[in-house]
């Protein structure tokens, strides 16, 4: 019993390591949403394409989609891009959400590295990302087909987050649990 | 030339902290500037962590700064305007944490620290009392006579 007193204070200093450990690990820059579960805040956004429609929130909705927010000064945008093109050849519906940016130069982003979006808005003045909570480009929304926000992904979406992360919670939403 | 030195420092004391706080982001109503500065200051930028709105020179805190002054003149409390930021934001944005199920540890802690060594430290001083040998039989004698010599 006594032994154990005098163990005390090495379990704690322990505990303490592990806590450390474990959040040292973790990157203060990913925010957890404040929008999980909740419904897209609702926004109309000006095309980026030309004779485009842009994008409403209401346009995210009737199946689980990918709302991706980017921006063509973004250098992790251009990092992630081929990714958004590959799982659009998949048939993964994603819109997009061009923020703080000019539409013109996001629509020659698009012209220039491929266009993997379904509907495109311009978020120049930047109030939706706020909305959205968005503090950096790229992240990406899973909405599901009610238009809730079920998942937010901070930073470029590998192959490995989609295969480990996005995809088997998009099948989920499609199986509609 | 000394009072030229005092003007100056009066002119610097009176300008107050501004941080990244640009000119024609101001409002020109003082007390509505004023409440600004006060929220801006609670609110931390989360592109660069550690520091507030009003001291970052991040785009965003640009845009946030902007958008608390135009909160402010539609007539919102200070309140409203902090809860604004952290219904999109979360409580991270808060400078200050509030005490909540998630950072009850973070406020409690030290409190429990020190109970967990309070406790610690009674129940050494406990065993050191207790664990005194108990007297021998010799000994015992010995005091009971120290007992009765004092006595007589």
């Amino acid at each position: 019993m006594r032994s154990l007193i005098y163990l005390l204070p090495v379990l704690l200093f322990g505990a303490v390591i592990a806590a450390f450990a474990i959040g040292l690990g973790r990157d203060p820059a990913i925010l957890p949403s404040t929008l999980l579960d909740k419904p897209l805040p609702t926004f109309d956004l000006p095309a980026v394409r030309d004779g485009d429609v842009g994008l409403k929130s209401s346009d995210i909705r009737g199946q689980p989609r990918l709302l991706n927010v980017f921006a063509s000064w973004c250098v992790s945008c251009r990092f992630e891009h081929p990714v958004l093109l590959a799982l659009k050849a998949r048939g993964v519906p994603i819109d997009g959400l061009d923020w703080k940016d000019q539409a013109a130069a996001g629509a020659r982003y698009l012209i220039d590295n491929g266009d993997p979006y379904a509907r495109v808005g311009n978020d120049q003045p930047g109030r939706t990302g706020i909305d959205l909570g968005v503090a950096g480009v790229p992240e990406t929304f899973v909405v599901d087909a009610l238009g809730r926000v079920r998942y937010k992904q901070v930073g470029p979406i590998t192959p490995d987050d989609w295969t480990r992360t996005i995809a088997p919670l998009m099948d989920r939403l499609r199986a509609g649990t | 030339m000394k009072r030229l030195a005092a003007m100056i420092c009066a002119l610097a004391l009176a300008a107050g902290h501004a941080g990244a706080v640009l000119p024609d982001e101001q409002l020109r109503d003082p007390k509505l500037e004023a409440r600004a500065r006060t929220i801006g200051s609670e609110l931390r930028c989360v592109v660069c962590q550690n520091q507030t709105i009003d001291d970052s020179d991040a785009d965003l805190a640009h845009d946030l700064r902007v958008l608390v002054r135009q909160r402010l003149v539609a007539g919102d409390s200070d309140r409203q305007v902090i809860d604004f930021i952290v219904k999109r934001y979360g409580n991270f944005v808060l400078m200050k944490p509030p005490l909540n199920e998630e950072t009850w540890l973070l406020w409690l802690g030290p409190v429990l620290l020190l109970a967990v060594g309070g406790v610690s430290v009674a129940i050494y001083w406990r065993g050191r009392t207790r664990s005194l040998p108990s007297l021998s039989d010799s000994e015992r004698a010995a005091l009971d006579q120290v007992g009765r010599g004092d006595a007589a």
